[in-house]
């Protein structure tokens, strides 16, 4: 198959790239733990609210110092509402729904992850900035899906 | 020596002049209901990008998500579906001229005319305001689903039309090449063919549950299976895009194709790459573990390849085309392409956007660098600049060519159509960098109102909102100028000549020789189902085998 010298070149660029790409995602995953939200962990949707931990929403601390944030999504609110978090925490949230899929997202920190019914999410984040953050639904749940979103209290 | 056959009683011959006539109103069908659907979803889309710049809000008996959800689906599923159908249905006829029958053709159209009629009220009345993505456990009305599934077995029929002329021309020219434009349409098919078995497994699960028939519910099961079908429905989009630019680009400045095995080789890798990548649509998902989201980013860089072999052999096509005008350099080659005939400046002005879109691409698909846009209004800008972009404006722009040629009528107000390209793309600019801009600002897509009362962390998205509604606005205005050249052109009175006779581009000479492997479709079909097979198998097995509930759903609007 004829091949033009130039078009040689521009594909072994190509390829090049992406090598470096992959090498650098791969690096930064293993290297770093840089992955997507993947916590494999079921839950019974219909009994979110008599499981532990979700039966009390909220933030816990742990022996180690770090917290765990637990929270719940149903149609059209988080609960807890308002949650207070001393700066400089390492918060662990672990996220379940208990009908559709939901969104959680915290636009100024890059905390975003899919809540879906069923299943039990987490994502950690460090809070370095004092302030009041945007917690919302980022996932279409509904006619008041515009509406489902709270705060974190960073203090 | 001439003699009379007056008084002849013989039959009168079908000739291949009626199988074009016939073959021009079966394309011409498709082509208006595209044309339909896109100036319905266009409409839809103004009022969303006002209502989300809070120009004013959508009545309760008319609602935001009910909007959204119908302008997704008349533009990602019925107008880009209906225009490759007639795109591909036309490229296959022509290219593999013969007597033959539509009637497998029509069955096709009507299919997917009933299926789409059959949905697009569901919606309209409110009984289906799940978006396009129709995430379970939203639960829609059942005629929702079977009318999509409907519309997605029409499809099937139009595949089996397009590859059964393929075979045919395969056995009675033992030994030639497919043609080109004919080669591209049976790949793209076949690549559809194998996607929409996700759809149609995932039909097969909610019908009954939305039936009543089923307790519950599979809810990422469902997911994985949309994204299966969901991101080669993307591929699908750029195929129909790249027949284009491939075979028809090129007739608007005197061009050829850079070279035929590159083609095919570019469209067999799409069809073997496409499926095996959606996983990067669920990077944030519970239930699936890292290592298969990882597994599915690889692929979808594979298709890297394809992308820059297609990028080369088109500015390769127009250098060597400026050079034999006596054009040279970078700058005399592209002041001499046509940028005054519609048909080349909708495909060429989709290019440009198309380098945006790519770049776009390329951090979605990244692992954990979708964390920063995913679910916010980058998407939305996105996916605009892509299939709204290089794919709809160069469908628009082959329209200049298509119209004409199936009504055999002159184009209605060229200069108009010129113009109706233009201002599009600075349309799409405009509004799909404010929506990329607003989504690095944290902004959610999917979101009648983004104000969140007032809230602080929200105050910045608003400005963008307003540019992505001016942008709306000048592309609603741009829709209807197309629409205005399409319907005008049937209703003219002037006829079309040779001038306005739809032809494919040839090829360069020298690159004629392509191997005979890559017209071995059935091959080439089983390698991609095989790889689509072994990037599922994983990721199922790990959901099905991780003990979890159905869940009942609702209907929350």
């Amino acid at each position: 198959m004829h091949l033009h010298r130039l078009e040689r070149v521009w594909l072994t660029f190509g390829a090049a790239i992406l090598v470096l790409f992959l090498a650098t995602i791969t690096t930064a995953a293993v290297v770093e733990g840089f992955v997507p939200p993947s916590h494999v962990q079921s839950i019974d949707p219909a009994k979110v609210r008599v499981t532990p931990p979700f039966d009390k929403p909220g933030l816990h601390r742990l022996a180690s110092g770090s917290y765990e944030a637990y929270y719940v999504a149903a149609i059209f609110s988080f609960s807890p509402h308002e949650l207070v978090v001393p700066l400089g925490s390492h918060v662990t949230f672990y996220v379940t729904s208990t009908d559709v899929v939901h969104g959680f997202s915290v636009p100024e920190t890059g905390i975003n992850t899919m809540v879906t019914p069923g299943w039990v999410t987490t994502v950690s984040y460090t809070f370095r900035k004092r302030g009041r953050f945007l917690l919302v639904c980022n996932e279409y749940c509904g006619i008041g899906h515009q509406t489902m979103a709270d705060a974190i209290d960073v203090r | 020596m001439t003699t009379a056959t007056v008084g002849s009683f013989a039959p009168r011959a079908y000739t291949r002049a009626h199988a074009i006539a016939s073959e021009n109103i079966l394309v011409s069908a498709h082509i208006y209901t595209a044309t339909a659907a896109l100036v319905l979803g266009a409409l839809f889309g103004l009022l969303q990008g006002l209502s989300r710049a809070n120009v004013f809000a959508m009545p309760a008996w008319f609602d935001y998500y009910r909007v959204l959800t119908a302008h997704g689906v008349l533009m990602a599923l019925v107008f880009t579906t209906f225009f490759i159908t007639g795109l591909m249905t036309f490229s296959t006829y022509r290219a593999i001229p013969r007597v033959r029958s539509v009637t497998l053709g029509w069955w096709g159209y009507l299919v997917m005319l009933a299926g789409t009629i059959v949905t697009a009220l569901t919606i309209l009345s409110g009984n289906a305001t799940v978006l396009y993505t129709f995430y379970a456990p939203l639960k829609a009305h059942p005629a929702f689903y079977i009318g999509a599934t409907v519309l997605v077995a029409g499809t099937w029929l139009v595949a089996a039309d397009i590859l059964l002329n393929v075979a045919w021309f395969q056995k009675t020219n033992k030994g030639k090449r497919i043609p080109l434009p004919a080669f591209v349409s049976a790949t793209t098919f076949i690549m559809w063919i194998i996607a929409t078995i996700g759809v149609t497994l995932e039909m097969g699960l909610l019908i009954p549950w939305s039936l009543g028939w089923t307790p519950g519910i599979d809810v990422e099961l469902t997911r994985t299976l949309f994204w299966y079908f969901g991101h080669p429905l993307v591929y699908f989009w750029i195929m129909g895009a790249y027949l284009i630019w491939y075979n028809v680009v090129p007739t608007t400045y005197g061009g050829k194709v850079f070279s035929d095995a590159l083609t095919r080789l570019a469209f067999i890798m799409l069809l073997v790459l496409s499926t095996p990548v959606g996983l990067h649509h669920q990077f944030l998902d519970p239930g699936i573990s890292a290592g298969w989201k990882w597994f599915h980013t690889i692929l979808t860089y594979g298709v890297v390849i394809p992308s820059f072999m297609t990028a080369f052999a088109l500015f390769a096509s127009f250098e060597i085309a400026a050079r034999r005008a006596g054009k040279r350099g970078l700058v005399a080659t592209v002041r001499w392409l046509p940028w005054r005939d519609p048909v080349f400046t909708g495909s060429a002005l989709g290019m440009i956007l198309f380098i945006f879109g790519g770049f776009g691409g390329i951090v979605n698909s990244s692992y954990s660098m979708d964390v920063l846009v995913h679910n916010t209004m980058w998407i939305v800008g996105h996916f605009h600049i892509t299939v709204g972009g290089p794919v709809a404006l160069s469908f628009i722009g082959a329209a200049y060519r298509l119209v004409p040629a199936i009504t055999g009528r002159k184009l209605f107000t060229p200069k108009l159509a010129l113009a109706q390209t233009y201002t599009y793309f600075v349309g799409m600019l405009i509004m799909s960098m404010s929506m990329h801009v607003a989504g690095l600002l944290g902004s959610p897509r999917r979101t009648s109102d983004v104000t969140y009362f007032g809230a602080a962390g929200a105050a910045s998205w608003h400005v963008e909102m307003v540019g992505a509604a001016i942008g709306g606005t000048i592309l609603f205005v741009s829709i209807l100028m197309f629409a205005v050249v399409a319907v005008g052109t049937r209703f003219r009175d002037e006829r079309a000549d040779e001038r306005d006779e739809f032809v494919f581009a040839g090829t360069e000479a020298e690159a004629m020789q392509s191997p005979p492997a890559l017209d071995k479709l059935g091959r080439w079909a089983l390698l991609a189902l095989a790889l689509a097979v072994v990037a599922y198998a994983g990721p199922v097995h790990e959901l099905l085998s991780t003990p979890h509930q159905l869940v009942p759903g609702m209907r929350t609007w």
